[in-house]
């Protein structure tokens, strides 16, 4: 009896938490509407008919492809980056035991904790004292820095979990530190490093604070989604690129969870 | 003997590769550099150096009359800092940052409570996701939904026609500081989607604190003859709260650096974020747009300190 008085939800507690999720939710639903809607000049609800030709507009816009592949290549070349310095980092850090190992852990958090106007702007200034011309690499930089984090919490927690006699038992067996890693700790680690990668790559496509600064005259897609929004020139394509950004995005996040689900940490936790 | 004694020893290994491993082998210390160089080189040189050089900056001043930087240490660009103007725009957004990680942790609450107690199994995975997705989704699309909703001719407004309550948008565009000409152009407006935007960071710390409260001590407290609303401010509370302070971490700090969404939907009145952009886009500042740098870093750093005081690293 007790028990199930226990177990029983109180019923404001359900709305509450109803509530929340709708509110988390409703929005984003809101954007795969707008991007059918016949309106052209103002967000008028409810809108005056449906249309699927914004598509095809944006199709054949320019602009928007140039700003996509941009995206794609920094954000690919960005996680790349990211894998290694990440990998490496959650490597020392948890197989070992050194001086000043919690100071590591912060200074891979620092980029993400702090603002990301301080990021975004330091890296400009240290460009313009430098002398470095902003480039395709000077977003890389930006973006990996601050993914390097996200790599590194997924592995380090696969890393916690692969049990140390296993390497040992590698050892024993003849293998080298190359060969323990190629066949024992690579297959171990490797979905937690393919969402890590994936959530490093959701990360930097989306990325816009630091990217304002460290972009020069080039656009990536939230770049370019940015100017829309501040001085918008046609709302129908905007609404068509928030919807195919919704899609990108979301597809990596759920690959990532679904690649880390029996972990006793799921990816993303902390972004 | 000797011959069990000498197998332990086994001879050198061939090739390159063999003979590195080895070499790693008896010395840990060249393979921790190994490993930690390059990541470490690059956070140092790349990000602990950029954020050097910025702070210096904020020593210098600028020249009135020629508009170039006086590499000369000065405290007068920090005197300006603290002029009337810029400790407004201070004021107003640890203000709003506070606000919003308060009706943040209001609303992830009962998400977080509800996901770590009653939902199980699937409906538990269900729950994560929901989280996540919005998390992690897009920032500007997130904003560029909330411009739609809050535009004057958008479905809020709408909305409140359909229930014939307009009067009430009306009378609280009409109040001095929170409203308004429309939502999207008024402090209300930011505050919905600054909320919006980072109260997801919030639920997870709070559920993972949340989880850690075994069931019975809930039991016990209404055994006890505790009623809910005293269980829930003698045990649950206490118990959760590292957590939020946990999530307050993330809402606090990304409001308080955040340009673009006061840019995009708010008053004209500025936030740190946007003085930071202003003095170093158009105005050519930058001793200044350092020096409010500053600002966040000193606070964040006063904060992240009194939470590690408070256990919620361990909640993270």
């Amino acid at each position: 009896m007790r028990s199930e008085k226990i177990n029983r939800v109180p019923l404001g507690l359900k709305i509450a938490a109803a509530a929340g999720l709708a509110f988390m939710h409703l929005p984003i639903l809101l954007i795969f509407l707008y991007a059918f809607t016949t309106e052209e000049k103002t967000y008028q609800f409810p809108p005056p008919g449906l249309t699927t030709q914004w598509f095809a507009v944006a199709w054949n816009r320019p602009d928007v492809w140039a700003a996509l592949t941009l995206s794609v290549k920094v954000a690919a070349i960005a996680t790349a980056a990211a894998l290694v310095l990440g990998t490496l980092c959650a490597a020392a850090v948890s197989q070992t035991r050194f001086f000043g190992r919690e100071t590591v852990s912060l200074l891979i958090i620092l980029p993400i904790a702090l603002p990301g106007i301080i990021t975004g702007i330091a890296l400009r200034s240290a460009f313009s004292i430098a002398d470095i011309p902003f480039s395709f690499w000077t977003i890389v930089l930006g973006h990996a820095t601050f993914c390097i984090v996200v790599v590194y919490n997924n592995a380090v927690a696969r890393f916690r979990r692969i049990s140390g006699s296993l390497v040992e038992a590698s050892m024993d067996l003849g293998a080298d530190g190359f060969q323990t890693f190629r066949y024992v700790i690579l297959p171990n680690i490797g979905t937690a490093l393919l969402a890590g990668g994936m959530l490093a790559f959701a990360l930097s496509f989306d990325e816009v604070i630091v990217t304002t600064f460290t972009a020069g005259q080039q656009s990536t897609l939230p770049i370019w989604m940015l100017e829309e929004l501040i001085r918008p020139r046609q709302r129908p394509v905007t609404n068509v690129v928030a919807m195919i950004v919704v899609i990108v995005t979301f597809l990596p996040i759920l690959g990532a969870y679904y690649l880390t689900r029996d972990g006793d940490q799921i990816a993303g936790a902390g972004k | 003997m000797t011959v069990v004694a000498e197998s332990f020893v086994l001879p050198e290994r061939r090739g390159t590769a063999g003979r590195l491993s080895d070499f790693f082998w008896r010395h840990p210390h060249v393979l921790l550099t190994v490993l930690l160089g390059p990541p470490l080189l690059w956070l140092g040189i790349v990000y602990l150096g950029s954020l050097f050089a910025l702070l210096l900056q904020s020593f210098f001043s600028i020249d009135e009359f020629s508009g170039l930087i006086n590499y000369e240490f000065t405290l007068a660009t920090y005197r300006q800092l603290f002029s009337e103007a810029n400790l407004d725009i201070i004021l107003r957004t640890v203000s709003m940052a506070a606000l919003v990680t308060l009706v943040s942790a209001l609303v992830a609450f009962p998400i977080a409570y509800y996901a770590a107690r009653y939902a199980r199994g699937k409906w538990k995975a269900l729950f994560y996701l929901a989280v996540m997705l919005p998390l992690w989704s897009s920032y500007l699309v997130k904003v560029y939904a909330w411009k739609l909703i809050l535009a004057k001719e958008g479905i809020l407004t709408w909305f409140f026609e359909k229930l014939n309550v307009l009067w009430l948008l009306d009378a609280w565009l009409a109040l001095p500081v929170v409203g308004g000409n429309s939502l999207s152009v008024s402090y209300t407006g930011t505050f919905i989607v600054f909320v919006y935007v980072w109260m997801p960071f919030m639920i997870l710390p709070i559920q993972a604190a949340l989880e850690r409260v075994p069931a019975n001590l809930v039991e016990a407290s209404s055994d006890l003859g505790g009623t809910p609303a005293q269980t829930f401010r003698h045990v649950l509370f206490p118990l959760a709260l590292p957590g939020i302070v946990a999530g307050s971490i993330f809402t606090f700090s990304l409001t308080l650096g955040d340009y673009i969404i006061p840019q995009i939907v708010g008053s004209s009145r500025l936030f740190i974020g946007q003085a930071v952009y202003a003095q170093q886009g158009t105005a050519g500042n930058i001793p200044l747009a350092a020096a409010f740098t500053v600002v966040p870093i000193v606070i964040m750093g006063a904060y992240l300190w009194m939470a590690k005081r408070m256990g919620a690293f361990d909640a993270l």
